[in-house]
C-alpha cells in the first residue's frame, strides 16, 4: 500500500457512492459524532492511514519536522525527544498506537495549551487528499507564510470533514531547560482568581490543573526565571518524578480523574464533558465532579445532567460544551453552529468533499 | 488583477447606479466618487499598482457597513474592505467597478480586560493603539509589524501580520481569539470565540490572512501578554554572510528562542547608518541584532548563552545593549530600513519571501547574482529567525527599464525562494503583486481549490475580487514567459 493505493481508494469509493471512514491507530475512534455506517449497498469502508508512515524530513535547527500522517506519535516524540525538543501542544495519547493524522484530525491539545498554543499553531503545512482524489499542499514548512489561505491550519479539529491528511509540518521548539511543579489548597474560585492574576505577569506559567481543593502548577523556561518564580508562588514542590507523572496521567487521561470519569461513562448514567470557556469564567456550579486545565479555559465536567443543561451554563459563561466521553450522543457531540457558519461549513465540505466521501457526519451532523 | 479594465461609458453608468443605491443608506459625507475625493484611495503602501475605485464609502455603523453590503450584494458590485492603506502588496487596491469600504471609522478600543488578557477593538484600531491602551495594566499585543504606529488591526487580520517578534510571540493568527464581522450578503457572524476553541473547524485560521476575500471584519478580541521586566539586544558583527546565516541556525539549536533575531546586510548596514547614526558597523559583512526579554535573571542566562553561540559562529564584534536607551538605537536603523532605502534611491520594491533559516546564506548569494543580472542593487533586511526575507530593490520608477528590470529582479527571489523551499510572501500577502508567483507555488488544483474555499464563503465572488488567487488564464500567461524554479523557457532567445 502507498499514497497511490488511498488516492485510487478515494477515487473507487467516489466512483461507488461508498462512504470512508479514516483512521490510523483508531485511539480517537470515541471522539466525535459517531459516522454515518452507509447503506447495506454502500457499507462504509475503512481508509488505513497507517501506510502513510515515516518522518520524511527533521532538521532541528529549523524547527520543523515533516512527517507522513501515518507515523505513530511515540516514534515522532521519541526522535524529537532526542534532540531535546517536543511538540509543545503536548497532544494526548489516549491509548498506544496514535497516530500524527489522528493528532491533527482530532485537533486536540494537553495541559500547555494554554501557553503553549494549540495543534492548529503550529501546523505549518499539510498535503490533503480530497474527495475529488486530488493531492493538494498547502502551507510549509517555514514559520511564516502567508501565500494563499492558510489551508493546512483548518484541518487541526477537522474530523477528517475536508480529506486524508497525508502529510503534515510541524513546528517544533526545544524542551524547556528547567520545569518545577508547585501544588497548593484553593477553592475553585481562588485558583481561577489567582491563575487569571498570575497570567497577567511575567511568570513561567506553563500549565496548571485544579480538582477537588487541590491546584497544582507548572513552570517551565530559563533556570533562572523558574526558581524566581517558584519562590514568588510558594506551594509545595512536587518530586519530579511524581509531577511527571501527574502531567502525564492528566494528558492521556489515565490518571483518577479521567480513569474515573471513563468508568462512569462505561456504566452508563453519566458523560464526560470538555467545556471550553473564558480562563475568567465564574466556577461553575454544575452537579457532578470538575477538573479544571488551562487556566479556568477548560473545565472537564463527569456529570449525568442533561446535554441542553450543560450547554446552556457553558454558553452563559461564553464558551461551548462537547460531549466528550457519552454513551448517549443523541443530544450532538459538538455545540450547534450558528446558521452561516453552518452554511458556511456545508460550503467548505462540497468544495472538498463533494460527494461526501470522508468521515459522513463525524465534526458536522449531515456533512 | 485578473479583470479587464471598463470603458469610460461603462463605468459612469454603473457608478450613477451604484451611488443611487448607497446614497439613502448613509449621511452624505460617508460617500466619496468625485475623482479629486477618491483618488488618495487608488493605492496601498504598494504606490507601483493604482486603480481609481468606482466610488467610496465610509460608513460609521455596523449597520450602514451592513446595508452597504446588502445593497452591493443585490446589484453583485465587488467591494474592497480597507483600513489604514498601509498594506504593502496592493491587497487593498480598489477594483475599477467596485465600492472601497473604508472601515477607517472604526476606531473605538471597546474594552481592555486586564484579568483576561483580552482587548476588543475594532477593526480600524490601531496596531500600537491597542499595545497603548494595554500598557496601564502591564500588558501589550505582541505583534508589532513595522507600520503599527499606522496599521489597523483589520488589516492585520486580513494579512496575518508579522513582525519582529515572531519566533518567540507568534503571528497575528496566533494572537487573535475572535473576530467578528458580516458576510458578503451583509450578514453577521463570528470566528473563534473568547474561549481557547471554538466547535466546528477553525475558520479563524482561514479568515485571519484572507486578505478581505472571506468576510468583512469589524470587531476583534485579541490577547494580551504580560509586557517583559527587561529587554536586551546583541548586535553581531560578521565579516562573512555565511557565517553570519550559520550563526542564525546556530542560536536556535542550541535550543534559544530569541524574542527578535534580525539581519542586515552590507548595502543595507551603510543606508541606515547614514539615516539614523545607531552606531552600525560599517565594516561588517552582515549584522545581527538578537534579542533576549524576561526577568532579569532569564535574560542574563540568555544573553550569555547567545553571546557563547554567536563568539563560537565566529562574530567578530559583539556589543550588548547596556540600557533600554541604547537598545532602541540598536533597533533604530533595523526599524527604518525602509525610510532610510527611500533617501538613497528614488524608488524601492520591497520582496517578502521565507526560506528555510539554513538557506539564509545560498539566497543572498544567489541575490548578489541577480544584482549583476538586472543591472539594480538590492539591499537585504530579514526578520531571519523566521527565514523572512525584505530584499530592497532600488530602481527609477520614472524609468521604464528599471521598472521592467526590478519586476523581473523581485520575480526571480521569489521563485529562487520556492524553489529553496520557501514562500512568495511571509507576512506582506499576496495582493496583486505576486499573483503570478501563485502560479510558481501552487498548482492548478491548489489555486482552483482556493477558489472553492472563497465561493464558500462567497459564492459570487464579490469580497476583494481578483486578488490572492491567479486564474488559469494569467498563470498560463505567465507560463510562457517563465517556467518553475526561475528559469525562462527558451533561454537561448532574445528578449524584450
Amino acid at each position: 500500500m502507498s499514497l497511490q493505493d488511498l488516492v485510487e481508494q478515494v477515487r473507487q469509493a467516489r466512483a461507488a457512492a461508498t462512504p470512508l471512514t479514516i483512521t490510523g491507530g483508531g485511539t480517537k475512534a470515541f471522539y466525535g459524532e459517531a459516522a454515518e455506517a452507509g447503506t447495506d449497498e454502500t457499507r462504509a469502508q475503512v481508509m488505513d492511514t497507517r501506510v502513510l508512515a515515516g518522518i520524511r524530513s527533521y532538521e532541528p535547527s529549523e524547527l520543523v519536522v515533516t512527517v507522513g500522517a501515518g507515523t505513530p506519535l511515540a516514534e515522532l516524540e521519541a526522535a524529537l525527544a532526542e534532540q531535546g525538543q517536543c511538540l509543545a501542544f503536548e497532544p494526548p495519547r489516549f491509548a498506544a498506537g496514535g497516530t500524527v493524522g489522528g493528532m491533527v484530525a482530532a485537533g486536540l491539545a494537553g495541559p500547555a495549551r494554554a501557553t503553549a498554543g494549540s495543534v492548529r499553531d503550529h501546523l505549518l503545512g499539510a498535503t490533503l487528499l480530497t474527495g475529488k482524489a486530488e493531492l493538494l499542499s498547502f502551507g510549509g514548512t517555514v514559520m511564516k507564510n502567508v501565500a494563499g489561505y492558510d489551508v493546512s491550519r483548518v484541518l487541526a479539529g477537522s474530523l477528517g470533514m475536508l480529506g486524508v491528511i497525508c502529510e503534515v509540518s510541524l513546528k517544533v521548539l526545544p524542551v524547556a531547560a528547567a520545569s518545577v511543579t508547585l501544588r497548593m489548597e484553593r477553592a475553585q474560585a481562588q485558583a481561577l482568581q489567582a491563575l487569571n492574576e498570575w497570567g497577567g505577569q511575567p511568570l513561567p506559567l506553563h500549565a496548571s490543573a485544579w480538582w477537588d481543593g487541590l491546584l497544582v502548577l507548572r513552570l517551565s523556561g530559563a533556570a533562572a526565571a523558574v526558581t524566581a518564580a517558584q519562590h514568588k508562588l510558594g506551594g509545595e514542590v512536587v518530586a519530579a518524578d511524581t509531577a511527571a507523572q501527574f502531567w502525564q496521567g492528566l494528558r492521556d487521561h489515565s490518571d483518577e480523574f479521567f480513569a474515573a470519569a471513563e468508568r462512569a461513562v462505561r456504566g452508563g448514567a453519566v458523560g464526560l464533558w470538555r467545556l471550553s470557556v473564558p480562563q475568567t469564567a465564574p466556577a461553575l456550579a454544575l452537579a457532578g465532579e470538575q477538573l479544571l486545565e488551562w487556566g479556568g479555559g477548560q473545565r472537564w465536567l463527569c456529570t449525568p445532567l442533561a446535554a441542553s443543561t450543560v450547554r446552556e451554563a457553558a454558553a452563559a459563561a461564553g464558551g461551548h460544551a462537547t460531549l466528550f466521553r457519552g454513551n448517549d450522543k443523541s443530544a450532538g457531540v459538538f455545540t450547534l453552529l450558528s446558521p452561516p457558519l453552518l452554511r458556511i461549513h456545508r460550503e467548505l465540505k462540497a468544495a472538498f468533499d463533494p460527494d461526501r466521501v470522508f468521515n459522513r457526519g463525524r465534526l458536522v451532523p449531515g456533512l | 488583477m485578473n479583470a479587464p479594465l471598463p470603458s469610460a461609458v461603462a463605468r459612469a453608468s454603473r457608478q450613477a447606479e451604484v451611488l443611487a443605491a448607497l446614497m439613502p443608506l448613509l449621511p452624505k459625507h460617508a460617500l466619496l466618487w468625485q475623482t479629486e475625493d477618491t483618488v488618495p484611495y487608488e493605492c496601498d503602501g504598494l504606490t507601483a499598482y493604482r486603480q481609481l475605485p468606482l466610488l467610496v464609502a465610509l460608513p460609521e455603523t455596523e449597520t450602514q457597513v451592513a446595508a452597504v453590503l446588502k445593497a452591493c450584494h443585490a446589484l453583485q458590485v465587488p467591494v474592497v474592505a480597507r483600513g489604514a492603506g498601509t498594506g504593502l502588496s496592493g491587497g487593498a487596491m480598489p477594483h475599477p467597478l467596485g465600492v472601497t469600504l473604508s472601515l477607517a471609522k472604526f476606531n473605538k478600543i471597546l474594552q481592555v480586560d486586564k484579568l483576561a488578557r483580552t482587548a476588543t477593538v475594532q477593526c480600524g484600531v490601531r496596531n500600537l493603539a491597542i499595545s497603548e491602551a494595554a500598557a496601564p495594566h502591564g500588558l501589550y499585543y505582541a505583534p508589532d509589524p513595522s507600520s503599527q504606529i499606522a496599521c489597523t488591526i483589520g488589516g492585520n487580520v486580513a494579512e496575518n501580520s508579522g513582525g519582529v517578534h515572531c519566533l518567540k510571540y507568534g503571528l497575528t493568527l496566533h494572537n487573535v481569539l475572535r473576530v467578528r464581522g458580516l458576510t458578503v450578503q451583509g450578514e453577521p457572524l463570528e470566528f473563534g470565540g473568547t474561549a481557547l476553541d471554538a466547535p466546528g473547524l477553525d475558520l479563524l485560521a482561514l479568515v485571519v490572512g484572507s486578505e478581505g476575500m472571506l468576510a468583512v471584519t469589524l470587531e476583534v478580541t485579541v490577547k494580551l501578554v504580560p509586557k517583559p521586566q527587561l529587554a536586551r539586544c546583541i548586535m553581531a558583527s560578521f565579516d562573512d554572510i555565511r557565517k553570519a546565516g550559520d550563526a542564525v541556525a546556530a542560536i536556535i539549536a542550541a535550543g534559544i528562542i530569541p524574542a527578535g533575531l534580525e539581519m542586515m546586510d552590507k548595502p543595507m548596514i551603510a543606508a541606515v547608518e547614514d539615516f539614523v547614526h545607531a552606531g552600525y558597523d560599517l565594516n561588517a559583512a552582515a549584522i545581527l541584532l538578537c534579542e533576549s526579554d524576561g526577568t532579569p535573571e532569564e535574560v542574563a542566562e540568555e544573553i550569555d548563552r547567545m553571546l557563547d553561540v554567536l563568539t563560537g559562529a565566529g562574530a567578530s564584534r559583539l556589543e550588548v545593549s547596556k540600557d533600554e536607551r541604547q537598545r532602541l538605537t540598536f533597533w533604530s536603523g533595523r526599524k527604518n530600513a525602509f525610510p532610510a532605502s527611500g533617501r538613497i534611491s528614488p524608488d524601492y520594491m520591497c520582496m517578502d519571501s521565507t526560506i528555510p533559516r539554513k538557506r539564509l546564506a545560498d539566497i543572498l548569494l544567489a541575490i548578489a547574482e541577480m544584482e549583476v543580472k538586472y543591472g539594480l542593487k538590492c539591499c537585504n533586511v530579514f526578520h531571519a529567525g523566521d527565514g523572512n526575507l525584505h530584499p530592497l530593490i532600488l530602481f527609477d520608477a520614472n524609468d521604464p527599464d528599471q521598472l521592467r528590470r526590478c519586476e523581473l529582479f523581485g520575480a526571480e527571489i521569489l521563485e529562487t525562494s520556492v524553489a529553496m523551499g520557501g514562500t512568495v510572501t511571509g507576512e506582506h500577502g499576496v495582493g496583486v503583486e505576486k499573483l503570478s508567483s501563485m502560479c510558481v507555488q501552487f498548482s492548478a488544483e491548489e489555486r482552483e481549490q482556493m477558489f472553492a474555499i472563497k465561493r464558500a464563503f462567497d459564492p459570487a465572488e464579490l469580497l476583494n475580487p481578483g486578488k490572492v488567487i491567479p486564474t488559469l488564464q494569467r498563470c498560463a500567461e505567465y507560463g510562457r514567459m517563465h517556467v518553475k524554479k526561475g528559469w525562462l523557457a527558451f533561454p537561448e532567445l532574445e528578449r524584450f
